[in-house]
């Protein structure tokens, strides 16, 4: 079936042939070869090594699908084939900071498709697109593992909890005028590409930035310890007989 | 009588600098690994099993089995990937644990490798959590400057090394065959069993995959016995767990406790539904397992009670919902979810999934016609079980379990809008304080 199909998710095909360029050099290559020596056997390195491609090139481009296949002795078809299926690895240049917006069911009831809505208007793009001064791309992301503080953002992969309209407007106010924004759970925002050479497997030294925990994941154990609750103590346990005795 | 509320991995999550090794230890980290080193790896999977660990990703299976079923006469290196892909929608409790203590699953990783007699273990990470992966390569790193990982471990004799693996995109990656093809650098697609993980995995090895929260469970079984674990939770699902509560609820968060503590304790210990609204439905365990209602407030929510409710305890993810949202919308959300994710392997899943959006959409519009509330329950029906994993069986789930408590609101959908029955703007978690705050 070719005709019109009406989705939330249009963005489908393969890397952009037309935009051959890169800016992948000897140190890349080195980089590339390190990552496949990290894994007992080469290959294993492919997605790392599509995350650092991305990290330079600012997209999966033609050069770092050759580049990963002959790194790898595989062909530039198997290389292709593993960035076109991962939603991570994007074929169009993506903005300086890639901001997501959860529409899986509770995030999208919760507000997140208000605020997708908002987030396309201001910045005058659809999704997966990216504003004309490349500052900002826009996604709709699925189910982040944030839930417990929906409706959730994301800013180059890094949280923006419990968002509100006002919120959302003030973030993106403040990442396209180059102004510092620190994740609600997370480190000082740097830009997606420098997000996408920490995911290859090289860190950036943020790792002690933000708290151990947001305040919904403490939440229970708050409450645990204004009440006095608390597992077993293991040498107080009720002797084994007691306890099917209790049953 | 425990306590309604047990935290063990959780006990530390407040502490400043809780991520760092140093904190750990002054929390008594890494004593358990030291003992399980002195163990033999026969008998820490006897102490696994005994204590009755159940998996905490979804499916429940015994971890100690688990463990036992690698054939150590096999000749080829065993493997250890920790399933770290967080994906499924509702699920959010591995993410804060490895942000906060991820130490806890290092730890785990060596007792659970050197039961195994495997030497190099994976974190297999969902890509789309850059600080929590930050995290795990700190950790990991700090393990190895103290010889806790590496040549020798401890002192001990023993090797292993561990690497922190970011994936790139993709729910299916959460399902272990899946995952394993991924971490081979191929797209994540599940693969036929037989051969489990367990007698040919990754690089056709013997491999174990096991969750992060089971694998994190493990040091503390090491540390209290068999006992102690047993002492929380009920007959036959024993220990503590984490509970994910999210949505509709005034304080949503995790809450550590036996199993089998019920929804309405939780919901109680969230502050209750939100202001003036009422609970309309909810998941027990993600997306993918039926959802309940009111009337199974009560239940333990353990393996068994949640399977006697005709449902799952999956990832003990609890999704509330209210009475301002459409079963319809929230539907077709979740399936539209499952079409976008299904890797296109089997037929069933990746056409299946297509139509039942489509149908879906019709009854959000309001356009759809008599007889298409059959037409999704048989389509469900020719879909269930017909896959190489349960991907699509998610889908199959949400359309039947949706239909069976709140048919009159798809039959709605013949001739009126989703959104006109339920203004969607009043589901929002702004909506009192107006849309535009």
């Amino acid at each position: 079936m070719s005709g019109h199909f009406e989705t939330y998710f249009p963005d489908s095909g393969s890397v952009d042939y037309a935009d051959q360029s890169t800016n992948i050099d000897e140190t890349t290559m080195a980089e590339l070869r390190e990552l496949a020596g990290r894994y007992p056997q080469p290959r294993s390195a492919l997605l790392p090594m599509l995350h650092l491609v991305q990290s330079v090139d600012g997209r999966v481009s033609p050069r770092g699908i050759e580049v990963c296949a002959e790194v790898l002795g595989i062909s530039t078809a198997e290389v292709s084939g593993v960035a076109t299926f991962y939603t991570m690895y994007k074929r169009r240049p993506a903005g300086k900071h890639h901001v997501g917006v959860c529409t899986t069911s509770l995030c999208a009831v919760m507000g997140g498709d208000i605020l997708l809505e908002r987030a396309k208007q201001k910045l005058g793009i659809d999704e997966n697109q990216t504003t004309p001064d490349g500052q900002i791309s826009l996604e709709r992301i699925e189910c982040n593992a944030g839930c417990d503080y929906a409706p959730v953002m994301t800013v180059n992969w890094e949280y923006f909890d419990n968002m509100t309209p006002a919120k959302a407007d003030e973030l993106l106010d403040r990442l396209q005028a180059d102004e510092e924004v620190v994740s609600t759970r997370g480190a000082t925002i740097t830009s997606w590409k420098e997000a996408e050479r920490v995911l290859a497997g090289f860190p950036d030294g943020r790792a002690d930035e933000g708290p151990s925990a947001g305040h919904a994941s403490l939440r229970g154990l708050q409450i645990a310890k204004e009440r006095g609750w608390s597992a077993p103590d293991k040498d107080t346990l009720p002797a084994p007989a007691e306890k099917e005795a209790d049953q | 009588m425990t306590d309604l509320l047990t935290p063990v991995l959780s006990a530390h999550w407040g502490e400043d600098n809780s991520w760092k090794l140093s904190r750990y230890e002054a929390n008594g980290g890494y004593e358990a690994a030291r003992k399980a080193l002195d163990m033999a790896p026969a008998d820490i999977i006897s102490l696994v099993k005994d204590a009755n660990l159940r998996g905490r990703g979804g499916a429940g299976f015994p971890t100690g089995m688990k463990w036992s079923f690698v054939p150590q006469d096999n000749p080829n290196p065993k493997y250890l990937v920790v399933n770290a892909d967080e994906s499924e929608p509702g699920t959010c409790k591995d993410m804060p644990l490895m942000m906060a203590t991820p130490h806890t699953l290092v730890e785990g990783i060596i007792i659970a490798a050197y039961a195994i007699n495997s030497h190099t273990a994976f974190i297999y990470c969902r890509g789309e959590v850059l600080h929590i992966i930050r995290r795990l390569q700190q950790a990991v790193r700090e393990a190895y400057a103290a010889g806790y990982l590496g040549k020798d471990i401890f002192g001990k004799g023993y090797d292993l090394d561990i690497i922190v693996h970011a994936g790139a995109g993709a729910y299916i990656c959460g399902e272990e065959t899946a995952l394993l093809d991924s971490l081979e650098g191929r797209r994540g697609q599940p693969r036929l069993r037989p051969p489990f993980p367990a007698v040919a995995g990754l690089y056709a090895s013997p491999t174990v995959v096991n969750n992060v929260e089971s694998i994190a469970s493990v040091p503390s079984i090491i540390a209290n016995g068999k006992d102690w674990f047993a002492s929380m939770g009920t007959e036959k699902s024993k220990g503590f767990t984490l509970y994910s509560v999210s949505g509709h609820v005034k304080n949503p968060g995790q809450f550590e406790a036996p199993m089998g503590i019920t929804m309405r304790q939780l919901i109680e210990l969230a502050g209750g539904i939100r202001e003036g609204h009422e609970l309309k439905f909810f998941t027990p365990g993600g997306s993918s397992t039926p959802i309940l209602t009111a009337e199974h407030l009560d239940i333990p929510l353990d393996y068994e009670g949640v399977a006697g409710a005709g449902s799952m305890l999956g990832t003990k993810a609890l999704q509330v919902f209210d009475d301002t949202v459409s079963a319809v919308r929230t539907a077709l959300r979740y399936v539209e979810f499952y079409k976008h994710e299904s890797c296109g392997k089997c037929t069933p899943c990746r056409e299946g999934t297509w139509w039942l959006v489509l149908l879906l959409m019709n009854f959000e519009k309001g356009i759809a016609t008599q007889g298409d509330v059959d037409k999704l329950l048989d389509i469900a029906d020719n879909i269930g079980g017909r896959s190489f994993c349960a991907l699509a069986d998610g889908a199959v789930a949400v359309v039947t379990s949706f239909i069976r408590h709140f048919r009159s609101e798809f039959e709605a959908g013949t001739h009126t809008p989703a959104w006109e029955l339920f203004p969607y703007e009043k589901s929002a978690v702004f909506a009192e304080e107006g849309a535009v705050r």
